[in-house]
Parts: structure tokens; C-alpha cells; sequence
């Protein structure tokens, strides 16, 4: 939207004032900066606006909170009872309806809906939140990405609360992680932010025009989450695949969805072993592989994300120009 | 002088779409094709707006001009053409845009005032002021949604006027608050204004472009009429837009059956070269063509003025005896002259009659038969420009050595008198 470009200060002579005591004007001074409008994407000065504005964000994320929680100390107290009894729910029906014999499932169904949560929390708010928020984007000139970017801040906000839970119930169940593997997950939340971040943005611009990507976007959320080895291993998936020589590409088609690596990682390191053995049979649950393989997985899925991301900014900056005559 | 915004070949067209698609499902069904007319809100519009000035843009409704701010706060991208904003820029569109009506007063500040551009820094510094500002001192910690809507507004401008941008784009919200609360608005633009920031003020009242502007635009259809000083383009859009004053010669009607009749009637003011308005304070001249069958040896002329919302301003004294005269006949030129027309803006119609001294016959009346402009030059407003000598003196003149006298008048005041007459 807009670029800068240095120019010399003005040769006028400098008029200083003191407003109120607080600021001082200096003409030649503050503006020697020059903001560009025109029907452009730029997309240096997007990035440049963005880093400029993460005050901003921060407080968009904050009101985006305060809505949903309506400023009460019990409003976060609940919003870390539903996780705690989404888990105990889970432990009743893999552990002593479903008979699953995988050790500590409720801990595996966690780890993995941990990120699926932060994912889905964020893109499906995102959808709507431009829409929403109309009142603000017809009317205020700012990077309007920031919408899109501070449901993702909530997002994380429900991740940490979730995190607290699942510590205090892998006290419980006595599961340790795999220490060496907790050292990649900062990486693998950057990859997860970044991915989300670029699906957001991207949303929340498309559903302005396509009012419908909302319910289109539940329903491939859904296809989405079955797709992704959180309800099942990804031991599972190989193992079967197996079966089939000829079908052993399908691991990589599996892979290539950039969730699943991020999954992947968590469960690792929370769950903390890649087997266990039941009646004499051991059944695999996540690849065997060291910090490096892990990490070098994520690197090529940040680096996508970042492009995505990149991307989504463009593509939000070429329909950001009618959101004022859209809404 | 700097240029502070620079606007280049700015255009931009919005799609009236015929049937409006909003849903993918909609577009698949209909192939994807969306029929609309395209609806130039802009065409090429361009101007220099310097740094340190405030200018004012006047249209009517939907002729542009808010579009063009919102291209220059960046809230539209123009579809073609470029602008150029020297320093940092601040618009207030709507007062209070943005507010979340669950959270306080001091929630909002905050929010808003980064929306708008500030530093968090910087608003935990005047967030005192802003709150003093908006009177809400009270409030500040209530939700927003229990706001009426004066201190709803009231906060929103009090943020608004504390982010002191190097440019600050205006659209009509000047007009909001009591009388008080307008004077401490009024004061902050006044003081914008002396610090050399530049303001851009969008209006289609006169009155506001007038008393502040240095400069004015006029905008129709999208583009740009003139650009001027305030005085000269608020005439510019009284009369090209609102469709009023241009001087028009009457038809000359001829003689009826009556003994006299008034023809052409002719306005010509005393200002200099040629231009179609006056100025206030100068002369004028209206000439009235009168054809006589016989002779009249008293017939008394008459003039009125009107203003263009068809309120009387002046009507001559009908028995003021230099009103009288005798027309011979065949007729002649009446003459009124107006050494000095103290009217300000505006488009006034004048009538011309005579009749008879004695009230008994109206030989002819020529209603509101032609019209003159006034356009001011100056910042006066209102209807008349009332001379007014402005002085000073010090409340008591006992540095002279003067003893005041006291006029204690019929009832003498029972104290204080001791006071002035020390």
C-alpha cells in the first residue's frame, strides 16, 4: 500500500512548540518520511507496518479476550476446565469404554489436539473477523491484517492455558517427556503460528467478498483434522501403508500436509516414546527418528509457511482496497 | 513551502453491482459473472496541499469528497493514480470508530489511540489529559456501552486530538458536543494550526471551511471545480452547485393597458474589471428601464432586496420623499445607487416597482427581476458586515490620575460604590 523513501529534510527554518507539555512538533524534522498511496501491493512496507503496529496487536488480541471472557477472573478458571474435562472425557472413553491399549492415550489425543486447537481456533475465528469488525476497518487506516493476526494471539493464549493443564495431568499420569525433543517445540510453535497465521490472513480477507467461505471453511477443517495423525498414529498410517509397497508414497502425501510434521513433533516430545508393547506385539506409534530429522522436517514446513505467509500478505493487500465498499 | 499531500492523478471506481453475489455458492451458479456499472466516484483529481495549511474541501453529498479522504488515509486504494503524504497522518472519519462497547473508557482509550497510531508510551502519558479532555473523569472505568452518545463522542475526539500527527484529515465531525465542549475543539484545531501541522477538513457547510481554511476545494461529480481561497470557492459552490446566482436580465414586458412599465433592470456593482460578484463594502448600481405613456409628475420608486432564501433584507422607505419623481413620457431610467452594500455572501434578488404617491395605484412591480452576488473575501460570516471599532482600556483609569466619575443612576448600587471611587 504504501512505501517510504528518505528525503532529505526540508530547508525550512524549524518551528519548535511545546504542546502541553508533552510533545514537540518540528516540522522538517517528523516528517521527512513519505507514505505512498496508490494501487499497489507493497510488500516490504506491509512487513515494515506490521513490526511498526505490535502494540497494536497486542491490544487487538487483549479486547479480543476481554469480549470473550467479559474481563473475569473465572472466565479464564473455565476456559481451563474445559480442556481438563475434554481430557477426562477421553480418558473414560479410550481408556475404560473403547479399550484402546496404547498407554496413556488421553496424554497421546492431547499433545496432537493442542495444536489442532490452536489451528482451528485461529482459522475459524479468522473467517469473520474482518467482517466483524467493520466499524473499525471502514473508518481507521491501519495494517488490517492485524485483525486476522490477533484472533491467532488468542489462539495462543487458549494454547498456554491448555499447556498448564496438560502439565498437571502428565504429573498425574506420571508421563515424562522426551527432554531433548521439548528443546525443538519453541520451533515448532514458530512453524505452527506462521502456518496459522498465513491461513488466517487469507481467510479473513476471501471471506469478505465470499461470504460462505465461513461454513465451507468448518467443513474442510473437519476432512482437515481427519487427515492429520491425532486421533491415530502415524504408526498407524505406515504401518498399514506396509502392507501396500506400492502405496509407500502415500507417507509422503501424508506428510506433505503441514500440520501433521508440527503434530508430529508435539507428540514426540510430550509422549515422550515412539513404541509400546502390547501382549508381545510392539506397535509403533511415531518414526524413531532423532532431534535432527524432527527439526529439519519443521524447517522445510517453516519455510513453506513463511511463503504462505508472505503470500496471504499479498493477496490481503490486493483485497484489502475495496474492504471499505465490500462491508 | 513544502508540499505536505500531494495527490496525483487520483481516480477511483466503485462497482454498482445489479444483483449482488456475496456467497461462492451464488457465484458457481451464476458462471461467476457479476453484471455492474461502473461508478466513477473520482477522476483525476489532482492537487497540492502545502504543509502547515489547513484545507478545506466543500461538495455535496456523494460528490467525492470523502472518498478522497479516505484514499489519503489509505482506508481506499484509489484504482488509479498516486498520493503522497509527507510525515505521519491521522484521519478522524467517525468519532469513537473502533470502540468495543464491553470494555471501559480506559480500555478504549488505549485501543484507540494505537489504532490511530500511538505508542502505548505515549498514551500512558496523556491518558490524564485525554480523560480531563473528555470530562469523564467519573466514567473513565465504566463500560463504553453505557456511554451516552455525547461522551461517547466526547472520548472519541479527546483520543482523536491527542495523537498529533504532522497531517490531520477531518471529515465533518467538528460539529459535535455542547457549545463548550465545540470551543475546546475549536481550540486544539486553532492550536494544530499554529504548530504548522497541516489539516484537511472535508464539509458542505461554508461556514466551518470559511472561518478556518486558508484554502478551499470544490468538488462535483468527482472532480475537482476549482481550488481557491475559502471566500471565492464558496461562491464557486453556492453557484455552480446549488444552481443559484448567475445575473440574470429580466424580460422586458411591454406596456399593457397601464400607463408605465418597467423593463429591463440591471444590476452592476462598483468593484473593479469584471468580475461577476462584489465584494461587501462596495457600491451598487441597479437600473430599471421605464417606458411611460403619459407623463407622471409623482411616482415614487421603490426597491427591495431578498436573499436567497427569500428572507426580505431591505426594502426602501416608500414615503421618503427622494423617492419621488416625475417621469415624462416615453419614459426613462431609473437610477438607485448604493454607495455601500454591507451584505456578506451570498445571492440577493432584487425588486424594482412604481407607483403612485399616494398608495392608490402600483403602476409596476418586478419581483425579485435580477440578481448580484456578494463574496468575502475576508473571515467575517453572516448576513451583514456591521463595522466595529475594537479598543482596549484598563478597567480603571486611576493611572491617569483620573477620578471616574460614577453615573450611580436613578437607583445608586448600595455597595461596592466605595471601590470605584477611591
Amino acid at each position: 500500500m504504501s512505501l517510504s523513501v528518505d528525503e532529505p529534510a526540508s530547508a525550512e527554518p524549524e518551528r519548535t512548540s511545546t504542546i502541553g507539555g508533552s510533545t514537540r512538533f518540528v516540522p522538517g524534522q517528523s516528517n521527512d518520511q513519505i507514505t505512498v498511496v496508490n494501487g499497489k501491493v507493497q510488500l516490504g512496507q506491509r512487513l515494515k507496518d506490521l513490526w511498526a503496529n505490535r502494540e497494536l496487536l497486542i491490544l487487538l488480541t487483549r479486547s479480543e479476550l476481554k469480549v470473550k471472557y467479559k474481563n473475569s477472573v473465572l472466565g479464564y478458571v473455565w476456559s481451563m476446565l474445559n480442556p481438563a474435562l475434554v481430557l477426562a472425557i477421553y480418558f473414560v472413553v479410550f481408556k475404560i469404554i473403547a479399550k484402546n491399549y496404547q498407554p496413556n492415550f488421553a496424554i497421546w489425543l492431547f499433545a496432537g489436539l493442542l495444536v489442532w486447537n490452536l489451528f482451528n481456533v485461529a482459522a475459524m475465528s479468522a473467517t469473520s473477523v474482518v467482517v466483524g469488525k467493520a466499524g473499525i476497518v471502514k473508518k481507521v487506516a491501519f495494517p488490517r491484517e492485524l485483525l486476522a493476526l490477533s484472533v491467532v494471539g488468542v489462539a495462543l493464549v487458549l494454547f498456554a492455558i491448555q499447556v498448564v493443564v496438560l502439565v498437571v495431568a502428565m504429573l498425574i499420569f506420571g508421563v515424562s517427556p522426551d527432554w531433548s525433543m521439548v528443546a525443538i517445540l519453541p520451533l515448532a510453535l514458530v512453524t505452527l503460528v506462521t502456518f496459522t497465521g498465513a491461513i488466517s490472513i487469507f481467510l479473513s480477507a476471501v471471506n469478505v467478498y465470499l461470504r460462505d467461505t465461513q461454513h465451507l471453511t468448518e467443513v474442510l477443517m473437519m476432512a482437515w483434522f481427519w487427515g492429520t495423525p491425532i486421533v491415530y498414529t502415524f504408526g498407524q498410517i505406515s504401518g498399514e501403508l506396509a502392507k501396500y509397497p506400492s502405496l509407500m508414497w502415500m507417507k509422503y502425501v501424508f506428510l506433505s500436509n503441514p500440520i501433521t510434521p508440527i503434530t508430529m513433533t508435539f507428540q514426540r516430545a510430550i509422549y515422550g516414546r515412539t513404541q509400546y508393547t502390547h501382549a508381545g506385539n510392539v506397535y509403533h506409534v511415531l518414526p524413531n527418528w532423532g532431534v535432527g530429522s524432527y527439526a529439519g522436517l519443521l524447517g522445510v514446513v517453516l519455510a513453506v509457511s513463511i511463503g504462505l505467509f508472505l503470500l496471504a500478505l499479498i493477496v490481503f493487500g490486493r483485497l484489502e482496497g475495496n474492504f471499505a465498499e465490500e462491508l | 513551502m513544502a508540499v505536505a499531500i500531494e495527490v496525483r492523478d487520483i481516480s477511483k471506481q466503485f462497482r454498482l453491482y445489479n444483483e449482488k453475489h456475496t456467497s461462492l455458492k451464488e457465484r458457481v451458479i451464476h458462471g461467476g459473472k457479476m453484471p455492474f456499472t461502473p461508478f466513477w466516484a473520482l477522476r483525476d483529481v489532482n492537487v497540492d496541499i502545502n504543509q502547515g495549511e489547513t484545507f478545506g474541501i466543500l461538495g455535496r453529498n456523494g460528490c467525492g469528497k470523502s472518498t478522497l479522504l479516505k484514499c489519503i488515509a489509505g482506508i481506499l486504494k484509489p484504482t488509479s493514480g498516486e498520493i503522497r503524504v509527507r510525515g505521519s497522518l491521522a484521519a478522524m472519519l467517525e468519532l469513537g470508530a473502533g470502540f468495543q462497547p464491553d470494555m471501559s473508557g480506559r480500555d478504549n482509550i488505549f485501543l484507540n489511540g494505537s489504532l490511530l497510531g500511538l505508542s502505548r508510551a505515549d498514551i500512558e502519558k496523556r491518558f490524564d489529559d485525554i480523560v480531563a479532555f473528555a470530562e469523564l473523569e467519573e466514567f473513565i472505568d465504566n463500560q463504553v456501552k453505557f456511554y451516552s452518545s455525547g461522551m461517547y463522542v466526547r472520548l472519541g475526539f479527546a483520543v482523536a486530538v491527542n495523537v498529533e500527527p504532522d497531517v490531520l484529515l477531518v471529515d465533518e465531525v467538528l460539529a459535535v458536543g455542547d457549545a463548550a465542549f465545540q470551543r475546546k475543539c475549536l481550540d486544539h484545531v486553532k492550536r494544530f494550526q499554529r504548530e504548522g501541522r497541516t489539516i484537511v477538513v472535508v464539509s458542505h457547510g461554508s461556514d466551518a471551511i470559511r472561518q478556518n481554511c486558508g484554502r478551499a476545494m470544490v468538488m462535483n461529480h468527482g472532480q475537482v471545480i476549482t481550488v481557491d481561497d475559502p471566500g471565492e470557492a464558496i461562491r464557486v459552490y453556492m453557484a455552480d452547485l446549488l444552481g443559484v446566482g448567475t445575473i440574470e436580465g429580466s424580460e422586458s414586458a411591454g406596456i399593457e393597458g397601464n400607463v408605465l412599465a418597467i423593463g429591463t433592470v440591471q444590476a452592476e456593482h462598483g468593484g473593479s474589471g469584471s468580475r461577476v460578484h462584489m465584494y461587501p463594502g462596495e457600491s451598487l448600481t441597479v437600473t430599471a428601464d421605464v417606458d411611460s405613456l403619459a407623463s407622471v409628475p409623482k411616482a415614487m420608486a421603490t426597491i427591495a432586496i431578498h436573499d436567497d432564501k427569500n428572507e426580505l433584507v431591505f426594502a426602501s422607505d416608500p414615503d421618503d420623499p427622494a423617492c419621488e419623481m416625475e417621469i415624462p413620457a416615453g419614459g426613462g431610467i431609473v437610477r438607485f445607487f448604493f454607495p455601500e452594500v454591507p451584505l456578506l455572501d451570498g445571492t440577493y434578488s432584487v425588486s424594482v416597482g412604481v407607483r403612485s404617491d399616494t398608495d392608490t395605484a402600483i403602476f409596476d412591480w418586478k419581483d425579485q427581476v435580477t440578481r448580484f452576488e456578494v463574496a468575502n473575501p475576508g473571515r467575517a460570516t453572516g448576513r451583514v458586515r456591521l463595522p466595529v471599532d475594537v479598543s482596549f482600556r484598563l478597567r480603571s483609569a486611576t493611572h491617569t490620575g483620573e477620578v471616574p466619575t460614577v453615573d450611580a443612576g436613578l437607583f445608586p448600587p448600595l455597595a461596592g460604590w466605595e471601590e470605584n471611587a477611591s
